[in-house]
C-alpha cells in the first residue's frame, strides 16, 4: 500500500492504492465525458417522449409523435401499390402487343422482368437464361412446349409434369430398363438419334447399324418425336435434330436417355406470381432469345 | 501439474473423473448412436485421458508443505496452451467458411462439411475455445497478482479450466454430427448447457474465494471486469437455454420461450454476450496487461468506475436492436436503440482511458510490438463501441441489418479488439508466466503485428464495402417502383469481396500460428530470466520468513 504520490508526467496525484505495481490517477472525469453523458441522455429522453419506449403493464408509453412501425409500414404498402397499380393494370388488361409496342410497359418488363426472373427462374435457368445440364436454355429458338409470351406464360401457370391440376405432361419413357427395347437395340437408336444433328457419325461402316437404328426409331419414337425426328411441341417432344440438347447429345447421355427415360420438372408459379408478373417474366423470357447477337 | 496435488487431492480428483465417466457411460448406454451416446464416449475418452494422466503420475513425490505460499500457475500454463490450440482451429475454420461463401463447392457434398455446420464450429472455436480460455488464463493469473493470494483451490481451478474444455470439444462435435439449437452462440444442447453451469458456478465461486482470500486492501478493476464477466454469463447463459428435452437419451431439445419471446430472450442473451463475454472480460484483460507493460498507472480511477458501472447497466438493455423493423414491438426496440446510444459514453470512456495511460509511454508503443497489439485492441475498440451505437440506430439498421456490415462489425471488435488484446495479453503474460527474460522471438511477434493489422483491415473493409453495396441493392427502386435488383445480382457483386475477406482472414490465421510457434518456442528455448524480484503472495509473513521453498 502506496502513500499518496504525484505522476511526474501528467502532474496528477495517484489514489494511493497499488496492485502488483499497478497504479492510479485520480484525474477527474474531463469534460468532454460529462457534455457527451449530457447530449446522449438529452437525445434518449427525447426520443422517449416523442417515440413509443416504455412499457406499462399491458400497454405502453404511445409517445408525442404517436408513431407505430405497424402503421409506417402499412402505409408504406399502400403507396407503393399505388405507384405501381396503373401500370400493373395496363400489363394485366393489354394484349401482347400492345405491351411489345408500348415503350414504356416494355421498360418495366425489363427492369422488373429482370428482378423477377433473378429471384424465381435463375437458380434452375442461370443469371442470364442460359440454362445448364438437364435445365433448358432459354435464350435459343428451341422450345419444348412452344416459344413465344404466350406459350411460356401458359408453361410458367401450369407447369411442366407439375402439382397443377391443367399441367402440362410429358415423359420419355425408360426404354432400355423397362425391356421395351433390348440392350443392341437401345445402342442402335441412340447411334441413329445422335446422327441426325451430327451427320458425321454416320459412316459406310455403321450403316447398318443406322438401318437397324432407323426401323426402331420410327416404330418407337416417331410417335412423338415425329418420323423426322424434329419433335412435336403440343406433346412437349424435343426436337432431336439440332443442336440445342437439353440432357446432352453425345452418345452415352443419348443411351442413358432412352434406357432410363425422362421426365423433367417445371413448377407452376400459379400461387406464387401474380398473372401480372407472369405476364411480365413471360415477356422478359421471350426477348432473353432476341436479345443474342 | 498432477505434482501439485497432494494423495488426497490426487484421490478426490479421480473420484470427480469416475463420476464424469460414469455419466458418459450412461450417456453412450443410453443414446447409443444418436449423437447423444456419441457424446457419451467423447466424455468417457476425455475424462478416462485425464484419470489415466493423474494415475501415470500417482505415486510421484507429493509437493512441499510451502505451496500456499507460491502463486498456482499450472492450470494458467495449461489454459493458455488451450487457448492457441482453439485458436488455430477456430480460424482455421473461419478461413474455411469464409472460401466456401466465394466456392461453395468446398462443401465437398457432405453434411457434416456444409456452411451450416461448419459456421458454429468457427463461432464457438474462436469465442469459446480461443476467448474463453485466454478469459481463464488470465483471470487466473489476474486475480492472484492483484490479490497477492494463491488461488482459494486445487483442484477446483482443474475443474473450472477442463471442465470448460470438455463443453467446447462436445459443443464443436455436436455441430458436425447436426446438433443445434439454433440460437446463435448458444447452439449446443440440453446437456452440455447443464454442463456448462456446473463449471461455471465452480468458476464463480472460485473467483470470489480467491479475492476473499486477498491482501491487499482494494478490489483492482480488472477484478471488478471478470467478476462481472463470470456473474453475467452464468445468468444469461441459464435464462437463454432453458429447454424442455424430448427425451432424457436424445440430443435434442425445445426451448421454453415462444415466439418473439424467444427472439428478445436470444438477443437479450447474444448482445450481453458480446458486452460480458467479449468486452467486459477482455477489458479485465487491458486494465492489468497494459499498465504492467506500459509501466505507467491508469490515467483515471474516476473514469474507470463511471465507465464500468455504465458498461454494465446500459449493456443490459440494449439487445432489441438486433431485432428492429421484426415482430418485436416497437416500444422495445426503441428502447434498445436509445440505450445502445448512451452505452457509447462509457465504452469511449473506457477506451479513452485505456489511451490516455500511455501518455508518457508512446515512444515504447513504437517500439515494442507488444503493447502495440494492445493499442491497436483499444483502437479498435473504440471504433467497433462507436459502430455498434450507430448500427443500433434504426434508420441506420435498415440498410445494414442481414447484410455483410454486421459481419465487418462483430469481426473489427473480434479480431481488432478481442484477439488483439488477448495476443497483447498473452506476449507479456508467457515469458512473466514460465519465468523467461523475453518473448523467443521479438521478431515474430513483430511480423505477427502485422499480419494481423492487415488481415483485420483487409476482412473490415471488405465487409464495409460488401454490406453496404448489398444494404443498397436491396433496396433499389426502379422508377417503376419495383426492386432493380433480383437478390442473386446482390451474390454476384459479393463475390470480389468474398474472396478479399477470405484472404483477409488467412492473413490472421497465419499471424495466430506465428503466435502458437513463438510462444512454443518461448517455452521450450528462451533463456530463464534471472530473479528480480519475489512474485509471490503475500502470506502474512515477513520477507524472507517464509515458509516456501523456492521452486
Amino acid at each position: 500500500m502506496a502513500v499518496e504520490e504525484k505522476d511526474p508526467v501528467s502532474g496528477q496525484k495517484t489514489t494511493g492504492h497499488e496492485w502488483n505495481g499497478i497504479k492510479e490517477l485520480d484525474t477527474p472525469v474531463p469534460l468532454g465525458i460529462l457534455i457527451f453523458i449530457v447530449v446522449t441522455h438529452v437525445w434518449a429522453l427525447l426520443w422517449w417522449v416523442l417515440m413509443p419506449t416504455f412499457p406499462l403493464g399491458t400497454t405502453y408509453t404511445k409517445g408525442i409523435l404517436d408513431t407505430d412501425q405497424r402503421k409506417i409500414v402499412e402505409q408504406d404498402l399502400t403507396e407503393a401499390q399505388a405507384q405501381r397499380a396503373a401500370r400493373m393494370r395496363a400489363i394485366e388488361t393489354s394484349s401482347y402487343e400492345d405491351i411489345l409496342a408500348n415503350e414504356d410497359l416494355m421498360k418495366l418488363v425489363r427492369t422488373t422482368g429482370h428482378q423477377l426472373f433473378g429471384d424465381n427462374c435463375a437458380a434452375c435457368h442461370g443469371a442470364d437464361g442460359r440454362g445448364r445440364a438437364n435445365y433448358p436454355d432459354l435464350t435459343d429458338e428451341d422450345w419444348l412446349w412452344g416459344g413465344g409470351p404466350e406459350k411460356i406464360a401458359e408453361t410458367m401457370k401450369i407447369g411442366i409434369n407439375s402439382t397443377h391440376q391443367n399441367t402440362r405432361v410429358a415423359q420419355m419413357p425408360a426404354f432400355g430398363r423397362d425391356a421395351i427395347l433390348d440392350r443392341n437395340q437401345v445402342t442402335n437408336v441412340g447411334t441413329y438419334v445422335q446422327s441426325l444433328s451430327d451427320p458425321a457419325v454416320s459412316t459406310a461402316q455403321n450403316i447398318e447399324q443406322m438401318k437397324a437404328g432407323r426401323e426402331i426409331f420410327l416404330t418407337t419414337c416417331a410417335a412423338c418425336h415425329g418420323e423426322d425426328g424434329k419433335g412435336n411441341r403440343e406433346v412437349g417432344a424435343p426436337n432431336l435434330t439440332d443442336q440445342h440438347w437439353v440432357y446432352g447429345g453425345d452418345l452415352q447421355t443419348i443411351i442413358n436417355t432412352i434406357h432410363g427415360g425422362r421426365q423433367g420438372h417445371m413448377p407452376t408459379w400459379d400461387e406464387r406470381l401474380s398473372p401480372a408478373e407472369i405476364k411480365i417474366l413471360s415477356l422478359y423470357v421471350a426477348s432473353l432469345g432476341t436479345k443474342q447477337p | 501439474m498432477v505434482q501439485q496435488l497432494t494423495t488426497g487431492e490426487r484421490q478426490n480428483a479421480l473420484v470427480i473423473l469416475l463420476c464424469i465417466f460414469v455419466v458418459g457411460l450412461a450417456m453412450a448406454a443410453l443414446g447409443g448412436f444418436d449423437p447423444f451416446g456419441v457424446h457419451g464416449v467423447v466424455v468417457m475418452l476425455y475424462s478416462g485421458g485425464i484419470a489415466a494422466l493423474v494415475m501415470k503420475h500417482y505415486y510421484d513425490p507429493e509437493p512441499a508443505p510451502g505451496r500456499q505460499s507460491q502463486y498456482y500457475d499450472d492450470p494458467i500454463k495449461v489454459a493458455i496452451a488451450f487457448s492457441l490450440a482453439w485458436a488455430v482451429f477456430g480460424m482455421f475454420m473461419g478461413v474455411w467458411t469464409a472460401a466456401q461463401l466465394a466456392w461453395p463447392d468446398l462443401a465437398f457434398d457432405s453434411g457434416w462439411s456444409s456452411f451450416g455446420r461448419l459456421r458454429p464450429t468457427h463461432t464457438t472455436g474462436v469465442i469459446f475455445g480461443f476467448g474463453g480460455n485466454a478469459l481463464i488464463a488470465t483471470a487466473f493469473h489476474v486475480v492472484q497478482r492483484t490479490s497477492r493470494a494463491r488461488l482459494a483451490g486445487q483442484i477446483s481451478p482443474w475443474f473450472v479450466l477442463l471442465g470448460y474444455n470438455l463443453f467446447c470439444i462436445v459443443a464443436v462435435t455436436g455441430y458436425f454430427m447436426g446438433v443445434t439449437q439454433s440460437k446463435e452462440y448458444a447452439e449446443p444442447e440440453w446437456y452440455a448447457d447443464l454442463w456448462l453451469v456446473v463449471v461455471w458456478v465452480t468458476f464463480f465461486l472460485l473467483f470470489l474465494a480467491t479475492i476473499a482470500r486477498r491482501k491487499e486492501p482494494h478490489i483492482y478493476v480488472a477484478n471488478w471486469y471478470f467478476m462481472a464477466f463470470i456473474v453475467v454469463v452464468a445468468i444469461l447463459h441459464i435464462v437463454n437455454n432453458l429447454a424442455v428435452p424430448i427425451s432424457f437419451a436424445r440430443a435434442k431439445s425445445y426451448t421454453i420461450w415462444p415466439g418473439v419471446q424467444d427472439a428478445m430472450v436470444q438477443w437479450w442473451y447474444g448482445h450481453n454476450a458480446v458486452a460480458f463475454f467479449l468486452t467486459a472480460g477482455f477489458l479485465g484483460m487491458l486494465y492489468y496487461y497494459l499498465p504492467i507493460r506500459a509501466q505507467r498507472p491508469i490515467f483515471s480511477y474516476r473514469l474507470s468506475i463511471l465507465s464500468f458501472w455504465g458498461i454494465t447497466f446500459f449493456y443490459m438493455w440494449a439487445g432489441s436492436h438486433h431485432l428492429h423493423y421484426t415482430a418485436l414491438p416497437h416500444w422495445v426496440q426503441n428502447l434498445g436503440m436509445t440505450f445502445s446510444v448512451m452505452l457509447l459514453v462509457p465504452s469511449w470512456a473506457s477506451a479513452g482511458n485505456a489511451l490516455l495511460t500511455l501518455n508518457g509511454a508512446w515512444h515504447k508503443v513504437r517500439d515494442d510490438a507488444t503493447l502495440r497489439f494492445i493499442t491497436v485492441a483499444v483502437v479498435f475498440y473504440g471504433l467497433s463501441t462507436f459502430e455498434g451505437s450507430f448500427l443500433a440506430i434504426r434508420p441506420v439498421n435498415a440498410l445494414s441489418h442481414y447484410t455483410d456490415w454486421t459481419v465487418g462489425h462483430v469481426h473489427a471488435g473480434a479480431l481488432g479488439w478481442v484477439a488483439f488484446i488477448t495476443f497483447g495479453s498473452l506476449y507479456t503474460l508467457v515469458p512473466s508466466l514460465w519465468k523467461r527474460e523475453g518473448m523467443y522471438s521479438p521478431a515474430l511477434v513483430e511480423v505477427h503485428f502485422w499480419l494481423a493489422v492487415t488481415g483485420t483491415l483487409i476482412y473490415v473493409f471488405a465487409m464495409w464495402n460488401s454490406g453496404i453495396l448489398q444494404g443498397l441493392m436491396w433496396r433499389t427502386y426502379t422508377q417503376e417502383g419495383t426492386l432493380a435488383y433480383s437478390f442473386l445480382d446482390s451474390l454476384v457483386a459479393m463475390y470480389p469481396y468474398y474472396i478479399a475477406r477470405a484472404f483477409g482472414g488467412l492473413l490472421f490465421l497465419l499471424g495466430a500460428m506465428v503466435a502458437a510457434f513463438n510462444i512454443w518456442m518461448t517455452v521450450r528455448e528462451a533463456p530463464a530470466a534471472a530473479e528480480k524480484q519475489a512474485d509471490i503472495p503475500d502470506t502474512g509473513l515477513a520477507p524472507g520468513a517464509s515458509p516456501a521453498p523456492a521452486e
